[in-house]
Order: structure tokens, then C-alpha cells, then sequence
């Protein structure tokens, strides 16, 4: 799998280092137990397209979010989320 | 049709004609009692149980594919009980007694070997956490021998022992673990089940699973709807494609785990070794190939193929601890996908809806685990109620803060 880093360009996946999902937004700190429990412990996990965390760790150092199909590997978009 | 040496000897001397379909290729009714999701080792163990332990026979289990077609076919193989939290520890061990006795119980050849487990130790540090392992296993009543360089040397002498970076120094050995026939446990679960009056329907995926009021009432399939009160989820890497059919979120994230085999060999490894520097375990089939594998591909996947980067890295661990690995060709490599949990262990449980049962999260160590979540499944559903060796594996731990974590690395699925 390449990863089109938009401050690289295409890498191999090597490169970077994997966190998960990008869509569970962490809750504010007064939050309730439930929130923080969906927030840390319950993942949509679809079998299809997936926004999530890649760290280009060997590259540029940035967080990046990429749009990936889990079924293929098939990679929609890769943004910069703070560029 | 029961299988025994006599069995054997007549149908040889009459032409080898007299042999049945092992279970029924039955089609589904239009209602059951219970409804078990999911055609592998668990869902068909789930089913065994089911009729032979808590009477309840009017069950069918669900298949999309044909059965055993997902994990059950894509393991390793391997069996222990070598685990060091109590809640682990209690259930996996109910497990090796159950395989121990599990071809007498099925009346099936699943080829149960105890040649032992051995995890290696390369430092001083990583003795001491064995040994502290070792130490909890003997407290559940299990066996465990903590071994010295020498004494690995002995039964193992072609390891790279004076590797420069990761020198052998001992291992945990479980003597009673081992492996078996990973076709032949569903084989024989499917037919212990259907001989009980079980349904197994193939080629039927469960496409919605019917609520009314908080409470189950039935699935719709490719083959028709059914009612059941108890449907149990036992779906392993699609649990949470399934159980959102009925609106659940679970703790978990499915990623892709390959495994390997080699060319066949003449005996060479006696048991299963695993190597303690990197994620590397090995056996040797009966058929004389190399069985291994390492670690998952380490992002969510639900393709049943891994990424090359993780061949390299499993055959580097394999050069690292048996360099004479180099000389052998890889005949086959696949993937399974795998329900990682957020802690690494699994959840057998009811869930927020009444009559909906899980068995899920198994990471990549189901394969042993198959006769007691089996087990601990069917009495779940039977009694509504968790079974004393499974009830650790609750849905709400990750609510109450009473997570498994046998690793300690947090809420990472792809760090289990």
C-alpha cells in the first residue's frame, strides 16, 4: 500500500505509523462516563470507506487523515487536517 | 453413523461405500429457539453445546459461506492455556481440558497434539516477567516449566542461540499445549451438532436482525426470515458489521493477521516455539510443512490478504530465531480477519438487547479458545446468565474500567 502524502507525495505505508479512526472527536474533559467510554472504546468499524489517523513518522512528521477503503486498500483522499 | 477402528475394517473389506455425509446440508425453517450466527469453530461449538449440555436442539447455525470457511481454516493451529490474568487464565484452561478429552467427546479424529509450547526469553528482564507468568499459570492448577538456556538446547538445538542481539536464554514451556487439526474441529462440531438435531445452513447471511421493544425476534437472511427469541452473534472479524445490523457499536476494530506455510520437511520441530524478541511462532504440520506467523498487519483491514512489508517483517523474525528457515520455500500465505478488541480479550456477554447474545474479540487467539467459548457461549444463552470460566468477559468492562489486558498497552487494537 503507498500513502499520497501531501507534503511528500506517494510513500510506502512503511513510512508511517497507524493511530485508527479519526472520527470519534474527543469529548470535553467534564464529559460524562459514557461519553468518554464511546469516545476511547467504541469504533464504527466499516467494511468500506474509513477516515483515519497515519502518522508520517519516517517522512514529514505530520498527522495526516486518510480516506481508505477497508475492503481494498484503495486510498479516496490522504489531507493534512491542521494544513 | 459412529467412527471406530470396526467401522474402518468393514468398510474396507466392503469397498469403502457404506460412508455418510457427516451433517446435513439442511435448509432453514422458519423459526427456532436460537439462532446462532456465524458457521466457524465457535458458532458450531456453540451449537454442540447447546444440544448435548443445556437439551435445546430446535437451534440452527447460520452460515454466509460454507462452514469454517473464515478463521477457522486461516490459523495456526495452536492450543494452550499459558495466559496470566485470572480471567484469562480460568477460561483457556477449561479449554485444553476440553480439547484434551475432545475426540472421545466427538467421536472425530481433531488430531489433538501435546508437544508442548515453548515462549522463548532473550533477557533477564523477560525471564523474570516468564517466570512471574509461569508462577500465576501453576496457581490456576496449570502446568508450566520455566527452562534454561541448556535445557532449551536440548530439545531445540537448531536455534540461534548466540544471536548477537536477541541470545536465547531460556523459555516458558507448557508441556500440555500443542496443536490440532483446525478442519477437523469443525468437522467434528458440525457433526456432533447435526446428530443432536441442529440445523447448519450454508450459503446464508444474516442481512437484519429483527427488535422489537429492547427485545430480539428474529433475523432476515438471503434465505428468508426466521424468528428466533435468542440469536448469538458468533461472526469474529464482521462482528461489528453484524451487530450494527442491530444499531450495537462494539469495542472492537477487525485487522488482517497472515500466516504461512512452508514446503514439506521430514520431522524437524517438535512443538510449537515462539520467539520472545519479535512476534514469531512456529510449528511443523503433519503433513511436514512450517506453520507461522507473526504479527497483524496493523491497520484495519477487512481484505483477507496481508501487505508485503509484513512478510518481510515475520520472515526476519523467523531468520532471527531460525536461520535455517532461509534454506525452505513458502508455499502458501493467507489472511484472516481478526476481531481486535480494545484490550485484547474477548467478550462472551449479553448485550443492551434482550435475547441478542455476543461471542466476540477473540484478537488472533481463537483458534484454542474454541470448545470453552463454545462452552461458555451456550450456557450464556441457555441460562441468560454467564458461565464461572467465561465470566470475565463481560461487554460493560470497558464501562466499568475492568479491562483484560494481558498486554498493558491500552485501548490499541493494533497493539495486541
Amino acid at each position: 500500500m503507498r500513502i499520497p502524502c501531501p507534503h511528500c507525495g506517494e510513500r510506502a505505508s512503511e513510512e508511517f505509523s497507524y493511530l485508527g479512526a479519526a472520527d470519534p472527536l474527543r469529548p470535553p474533559p467534564d464529559a460524562t462516563a459514557e461519553a468518554w467510554h464511546a469516545y476511547v472504546f467504541l469504533r464504527d468499524n466499516p467494511a468500506g470507506n474509513l477516515r483515519e489517523f497515519w502518522h508520517h513518522v519516517h517522512g514529514c512528521r505530520r498527522w495526516l487523515i486518510v480516506t481508505r477503503d477497508t475492503r481494498t486498500h484503495a486510498i479516496a483522499a490522504c489531507v493534512d487536517p491542521r494544513a | 453413523m459412529s467412527y471406530s477402528v470396526f467401522r474402518l475394517a468393514r468398510e474396507a473389506l466392503r469397498g469403502q461405500v457404506g460412508w455418510k455425509p457427516a451433517w446435513r446440508d439442511a435448509a432453514p425453517k422458519p423459526g427456532y429457539d436460537a439462532v446462532v450466527v456465524g458457521g466457524g469453530g465457535h458458532g458450531l461449538a456453540t451449537a454442540y453445546y447447546l444440544a448435548k449440555e443445556h437439551g435445546l436442539a430446535n437451534v440452527a447455525v447460520l452460515e454466509k459461506s460454507w462452514i469454517g470457511s473464515g478463521n477457522a481454516g486461516r490459523n495456526t493451529t495452536i492450543i494452550r492455556s499459558n495466559y496470566l490474568l485470572p480471567g484469562n487464565e480460568r477460561f483457556y484452561e477449561w479449554s485444553m481440558k476440553l480439547w484434551e478429552g475432545l475426540e472421545q467427546e466427538l467421536n472425530y479424529n481433531t488430531m489433538v497434539s501435546q508437544r508442548g509450547v515453548l515462549n522463548l526469553y532473550h533477557s533477564d528482564a523477560q525471564r523474570d516477567a516468564y517466570a512471574r507468568r509461569g508462577n500465576g499459570m501453576r496457581l490456576h492448577g496449570v502446568d508450566a516449566d520455566l527452562l534454561d538456556a541448556a535445557q532449551v538446547r536440548a530439545r531445540h538445538p537448531y536455534l540461534d542461540f548466540d544471536n548477537a542481539r536477541f541470545p536465547i536464554r531460556g523459555g516458558l514451556l507448557q508441556r500440555r499445549g500443542g496443536t490440532a487439526r483446525h478442519d477437523a474441529v469443525v468437522w467434528g462440531y458440525a457433526r456432533g451438532a447435526d446428530r443432536r438435531g441442529v440445523d447448519i445452513v450454508q450459503n446464508c447471511e444474516v442481512v437484519g436482525i429483527d427488535v422489537v421493544n429492547g427485545k430480539v425476534r428474529g433475523v432476515r437472511t438471503t434465505r428468508g426470515d426466521i424468528v428466533a427469541n435468542k440469536v448469538a452473534l458468533a461472526c469474529a472479524g464482521n462482528s461489528s458489521r453484524v451487530a450494527s445490523l442491530a444499531g450495537l457499536r462494539l469495542p472492537i476494530e477487525s485487522h488482517v493477521l497472515q500466516a504461512f506455510v512452508s514446503e514439506a520437511i521430514k520431522p524437524l520441530i517438535d512443538g510449537v516455539i515462539t520467539f520472545g524478541a519479535g512476534h514469531f511462532y512456529i510449528s511443523q504440520s503433519d503433513k511436514g510443512g512450517l506453520v507461522f506467523g507473526g504479527d497483524i498487519d496493523g491497520y484495519s483491514s477487512y481484505a483477507q490478504r496481508g501487505s508485503l512489508p509484513v512478510v518481510e517483517d515475520v520472515m526476519e523474525g523467523g531468520m532471527a530465531v531460525l536461520p535455517m528457515l532461509g534454506r525452505l520455500r513458502v508455499l502458501r500465505q493467507w489472511g484472516g480477519i481478526m476481531d481486535m478488541s480494545m484490550d485484547g480479550s474477548p467478550i462472551i456477554d449479553r448485550t443492551p438487547i434482550a435475547g441478542l447474545y455476543l461471542n466476540a474479540g477473540w484478537c488472533y487467539g481463537g483458534f484454542k479458545a474454541t470448545p470453552a467459548s463454545g462452552w461458555c457461549f451456550a450456557h450464556l444463552i441457555a441460562h441468560d446468565a454467564p458461565h464461572p470460566a467465561g465470566d470475565a468477559f463481560r461487554l460493560d468492562r470497558f464501562v466499568t474500567g475492568a479491562v483484560l489486558d494481558e498486554k498493558g498497552v491500552g485501548a490499541q487494537p493494533n497493539l495486541h
